[in-house]
């Protein structure tokens, strides 16, 4: 599947399979201009990828074939053993987390999960996740903390649920309660933005030590669409909404609003996936051993400090 | 009859130029058309004195309510905001800052007061909603978190008032990660064994009500005020269907769990310096 800037790069891959099967039949060698398209093709990719506007990162980090929670656990981890509901209302299956090894580690990992299919994404709610997602998230944190298992966030979200009995559980409630425990966690947190990184939703599960951003995601207080609605009045402006309000990894990390930007593959996480966890895992592993230096209090304390000095403001 | 023609279609002044409590010498309940005169309104704490309705005030007249005399030291007053993202929407971020300043008098949506309700040393944060609609950007954020480190500083209890539609989209990122920054510092009020009294007034919503307003030892709203996550036209949207009548009101939230209770703004103060007095007994 190819998004509309896209386009261009499935024309030239349209006429290379072509060009293969011609010669598949006719027995022609084309060896020559294959690799000539090929070039044509990577110097066209590179192009693209290297100047795209803030929305076309917005398209690529909801991209149908993107990895997702569940893939990045499975594609990661040696072991994983899934841990459901919150214990009080249900199981939300908008967010999903259990223990996992990496290698010799085992973390607690944690992450919205959206689905693939039409059923799926409907069981997941799209990703967004209501109350009792929030609050077993917290569990799971807190059961983390118990055994002294590290905790990986994974954000996928485009919003916690707006809905009715949202409301009435509280969603509000519930990602406060979030923000406010997980900086006094004792054990390491680690929070990746995997895909859309939208407001509250996104901000409930990720208060970290370290909070780090695929290449081509998003994140911010709220999405290019609703912004474009509430500012602009009207759904039309969303790609200059996305310029505004600067949410691309690139944007966030010159702020200062976050530690760090992980690489993805050329043309985004889902052309090369194994490459995408493999890359995930040395990082995490790498995280890991660095904030193992410091103690628990000492984690905190800088957790804090550091979102503590968020905000641009002038003494008047 | 074109003597008796509108000339624009539909209510034509814009928001921030609305005033929720007229200066005239006549007050007009918007509930149930009673019209009192604007004196014995605002000795009625701005509530009225038919049907209860609570108006809608800002930062000045809730100082006036609950601090001893009327008499407080602001905190970071000159506190400004700055334009990081050099955002522009139908306007740059920086004429709609210095425009709410004009009408409002204020320089941002939150207002620091310390000084004595009923004897007791307490800081006060308190929003003014006529400011950019009580939006949360850098300022806010930081106002709070100084208000709440000046109330661990002198070891005093922390009142939030909060009216608000939520997090500042013209500072985006910065005003996402002052729900972060503001909840950081709650965590340290709790460490210190601080109380913290949050008052949800209407409307608290957004970003706000999912960090600060709904973190409080004591979440406490006044009658009537619409307290949510998502605004009530978007939960409309998302479930296609009519809201239930009463559906986001502070009685909504007390029946659900979320308030400890209801307090009319008449008895606010002594509602509160009870509940603090009795934790320092």
């Amino acid at each position: 599947m190819y998004l509309d800037f896209e386009k261009p790069i499935g024309d030239l891959e349209t006429k290379l399979a072509e060009m293969k099967q011609v010669a598949e039949e006719s027995e022609v060698d084309v060896t020559k201009e294959v690799k000539s398209l090929e070039a044509k093709i990577l110097e066209l990719k590179k192009d693209i990828y290297s100047n795209l506007t803030r929305w076309q990162r917005v398209q690529l980090s909801r991209h149908p074939e993107r990895p997702y929670t569940l893939d990045y656990i499975q594609g990661m981890c040696d072991t994983f053993i899934e841990l459901h509901g919150d214990r009080a209302v249900k199981d939300d299956m908008a967010m999903v987390g259990g223990f996992g090894t990496i290698g010799e580690q085992t973390f607690m990992i944690i992450g919205h999960q959206k689905g693939r299919k039409t059923k799926e994404r409907q069981v997941r709610n799209f990703g967004m996740a209501n109350p009792d997602g929030y609050r077993k998230a917290l569990r799971l944190m807190k059961l983390a903390e118990k055994f002294n298992k590290p905790i990986v966030t994974l954000i996928d979200t485009p919003g916690a649920y707006p809905g009715l009995e949202a409301e009435e559980r509280g969603q509000a409630e519930a990602i406060a309660r979030n923000l406010k425990e997980m900086f006094m966690l004792k054990v390491p947190v680690i929070c990746i933005i995997i895909g859309e990184g939208a407001s509250g939703g996104a901000l409930g599960i990720a208060i970290g030590d370290k909070v780090m951003m695929l290449e081509n995601t998003w994140y911010s207080v709220i999405s290019p669409e609703s912004c474009s609605s509430i500012l602009w009045r009207s759904w039309d402006y969303k790609e200059l909404a996305a310029e505004a309000l600067k949410l691309t990894a690139e944007d966030m990390l010159q702020h200062g609003l976050i530690d760090g930007i992980i690489g993805e593959p050329l043309g985004g996480a889902h052309q090369d996936p194994s490459w995408m966890y493999q890359t995930l895992k040395d990082e995490l592993s790498k995280m890991l051993l660095e904030l193992n230096e410091l103690s628990a209090k000492e984690r905190i304390a800088k957790r804090i400090e550091k979102f503590a000095s968020m905000g641009v403001t002038v003494e008047g | 009859m074109s003597w008796f023609k509108r000339t624009e279609k539909g209510i034509t002044t814009p928001t921030e130029e609305k005033r929720e409590v007229p200066d005239g010498l006549w007050y007009q309940c918007p509930e149930c058309k009673k019209v009192v005169p604007t004196k014995e309104h605002a000795e009625h704490a701005y509530t009225c004195s038919e049907c209860n309705y609570h108006a809608r005030i800002g930062s000045k007249e809730y100082f006036e309510l609950l601090f001893d005399n009327q008499h407080f030291t602001e905190l970071d007053e000159n506190l400004v905001s700055s334009d990081p993202l050099t955002f522009k929407d139908s306007q740059p971020y920086p004429n709609r800052i210095v425009a709410a300043q004009k009408k409002t008098g204020l320089k941002d949506a939150v207002r620091t007061g310390f000084g004595k309700m009923d004897g007791m040393n307490v800081v006060i944060c308190c929003m003014d909603f006529a400011f950019v609609g009580g939006s949360m950007g850098s300022v806010v954020g930081e106002k709070i978190a100084r208000g709440i480190d000046h109330a661990r500083k002198k070891k005093c209890p922390f009142i939030m008032i909060s009216k608000s539609g939520g997090a500042r989209m013209m500072e985006a990122g910065f005003s996402l990660m002052q729900m972060a920054k503001t909840s950081a510092k709650l965590a340290l009020l709790d460490q210190d064994g601080l109380p913290y009294i949050s008052l949800m007034t209407d409307p608290t919503t957004g970003g706000v009500t999912a960090s600060y307003a709904m973190l409080g030892d004591f979440n406490i709203a006044e009658p009537g005020s619409l307290i949510g996550f998502a605004g009530p036209r978007v939960v409309k949207e998302t479930i296609g269907k009519d809201l239930p009548a009463g559906f986001q009101t502070a009685e909504f939230l007390l029946e659900h769990g979320f308030l400890d209770f209801i307090v009319d703004r008449k008895e606010m103060k002594k509602r509160l310096s009870d509940l603090l007095h009795m934790l320092s007994k």
